[in-house]
């Protein structure tokens, strides 16, 4: 249950994520949900599309640097503490969580995209306390 | 004051004469010494007895950095290794450095040059002063240190990285002379403001070069230190440092010619300049023992006038450098080629092999950028693994040009990919 994230490199230049999500819009890409990483020189955009495969072909033509990486999406219940006893159960496993970012989804319901070190022991993790990851396409619905 | 004056205030007619005679022995220790030169002059068909004055100069044979790499390390010293007492070296093109040796006289004789360019300055033995060139295989320390013994002067060896002691010892010695680059001088002036110790200062002399700097430059210089700063020029190859000096009146810098003989050259036709007109400045060693070198190409571009200065001095004067002919640049001191970026680069899996090169000057240092794109397969989608990469590719680079630089990824096909002749350096210093 790994889900695909797209991710794009963008040199901090005015103008240049419109150009990405722009390739994106033309082509009916949609965007889920998103995070931008910066650093002085450049920014990494992440992106959780209806369909990363194509979002990169896209991208990739248009001369962007972007890549695929599995994300765990983790739906959790609208309630403080749910996130943190997730947390828990992965740092007890010894699993590190190398970046996360939110993803709002209609409904009782929250959800994380985490992006952690190990990901399938990571999924055993989270089924063993009751926790399914979804897929880009269980998002379509939302 | 003028350290030798028989030499410095010659008439043109016997300098020319001296230099006649160096010549003639020269070309006669070269063929005899030096297989290089004995081979190409063989294949010109030029023997020793052809040379018989300074005007037979264009019948002798031209030498590049190239023919120094090709021979590196040693195979255009003419004495045997037991003589050579130093060993200095420059940035080559490519990987290889540029290696010079000298023999005791040859260091005595640039320690000499040194010493009248110094003396130009207004530098003698009262002055305490401090030499924040690098020491080491840059001949801009030790050479200057030995000019600065020889006049006498008390000499700090600061060398360069810390100027918070340089200022420190500025004040508490009395320090009354520099000799470092225009730019760290710049950087030092605003550190002694900050410090509010301009005032308590002694300076009153800088003998400023291993860089090309302008006229702007050297007043801002005189007028943030209340100084006067002299324009000393030399390369390792020819010797180092003291090969050429201004004087107070700063109408362009003085040759050692008894030493080194200067021709300004049209650089696609080789035939001489007139005097006034700008061209590339071409040196003979007329007394080298070491590494004598004939019609040394400086790929530097100037004018020469010979009429007598208002100090007095009869020496030939060549003019502020207005440009290169090739691409090499001097970054902080350190000259850098392009080619040498292009050759460290080539290791690199992980990026494509366009590259920019963007040299600036902020806050009176000189800044490199060297702007890079990683190619789409070694995309990574972590700042960890960017900036893993960046800190790889700063390690070669610095390795590779002795000087650190600021690697930049940018997004692939975005370096300008020029038709023909490659662009690879925007420098915005305005030096020339």
């Amino acid at each position: 249950m790994v889900a695909k994230q797209l991710s794009v490199f963008i040199e901090n230049r005015k103008g240049r994520l419109g150009e990405v999500l722009n390739v994106l819009k033309k082509n009916n890409v949609n965007i889920l949900s998103l995070s931008l990483a910066d650093t002085t020189e450049y920014g990494l955009l992440r992106l959780i599309v209806n369909n990363p495969e194509l979002g990169k072909e896209l991208l990739a033509k248009d001369g962007f640097s972007t890549m695929l990486t599995d994300v765990l999406i983790i739906k959790i219940t609208h309630k403080a503490g749910s996130l943190q006893i997730l947390l828990d159960a992965l740092a007890t496993a010894d699993i590190s969580i190398e970046y996360m970012y939110g993803l709002s989804i209609e409904g009782e319901s929250a959800s994380v995209v985490v992006k952690t070190s190990e990901v399938e022991k990571a999924i055993e993790v989270l089924k063993a306390n009751g926790v399914n990851t979804l897929l880009n396409e269980d998002l379509i619905n939302y | 004051m003028i350290w030798d004056k028989k030499i410095e205030c010659m008439s043109r007619d016997e300098m020319s004469a001296l230099q006649s005679e160096r010549l003639v022995k020269l070309v006669k220790y070269v063929y005899e010494n030096t297989p290089f030169y004995r081979k190409k002059m063989d294949e010109m068909g030029v023997l020793p007895n052809d040379i018989k004055n300074i005007e037979d100069i264009t019948k002798l044979p031209f030498t590049t950095k190239d023919d120094l790499r090709d021979n590196y390390p040693f195979g255009l010293f003419a004495v045997p290794q037991t003589d050579i007492v130093r060993i200095h070296a420059s940035s080559g093109t490519t990987g290889k450095a540029t290696v010079v040796g000298y023999t005791q006289n040859d260091l005595d004789v640039w320690a000499d040059c040194v010493a009248r360019c110094f003396a130009m300055a207004g530098v003698d033995k009262n002055d305490i002063i401090q030499i924040a060139y690098g020491y080491g295989l840059f001949t801009g320390g030790l050479g200057a240190h030995g000019g600065a013994e020889k006049i006498g002067a008390t000499v700090v060896p600061m060398s360069t990285g810390n100027s918070k002691k340089l200022t420190t010892m500025m004040e508490d010695f009395g320090v009354t002379a520099i000799a470092c680059t225009p730019s760290y001088l710049l950087h030092i002036s605003e550190l002694l403001a900050q410090e509010n110790k301009l005032d308590a200062i002694k300076l009153k002399t800088a003998i400023c070069g291993a860089e090309p700097w302008t006229e702007k430059m050297r007043n801002e210089i005189e007028q943030k230190l209340n100084i006067n700063a002299f324009d000393i020029y030399g390369l390792s190859e020819v010797m180092g440092p003291g090969v050429a000096c201004d004087c107070i009146h700063h109408k362009g810098l003085h040759v050692c010619e008894d030493h080194f003989y200067p021709e300004i050259l049209d650089s696609t036709t080789f035939k001489h300049k007139n005097e006034g007109e700008t061209g590339e400045l071409v040196f003979t060693t007329l007394t080298k023992e070491g590494l004598p070198l004939l019609r040394y190409r400086t790929k530097d571009l100037t004018s020469i006038d010979y009429s007598t200065c208002e100090c007095g001095r009869t020496s030939a004067r060549i003019s502020r450098f207005k440009g290169r002919v090739d691409d090499m640049l001097i970054i902080r001191g350190v000259n850098v080629f392009p080619s040498q970026v292009e050759a460290a680069l080539v290791d690199v899996k992980e990026i494509s092999p366009h590259y920019m090169m963007v040299v600036d000057r902020i806050n009176n240092l000189d800044t490199l950028e060297i702007q890079l794109e990683v190619k789409p397969e070694y995309f990574a989608d972590a700042i960890s693994g960017l900036e893993k990469l960046t800190q790889k590719i700063s390690h070669v680079i610095t390795q590779a040009l002795g000087l650190s630089a600021k690697i930049k990824i940018v997004e692939p096909k975005t370096l300008v990919r020029s038709e023909g002749k490659a662009v690879h350096v925007i420098d915005k210093r305005k030096l020339y």
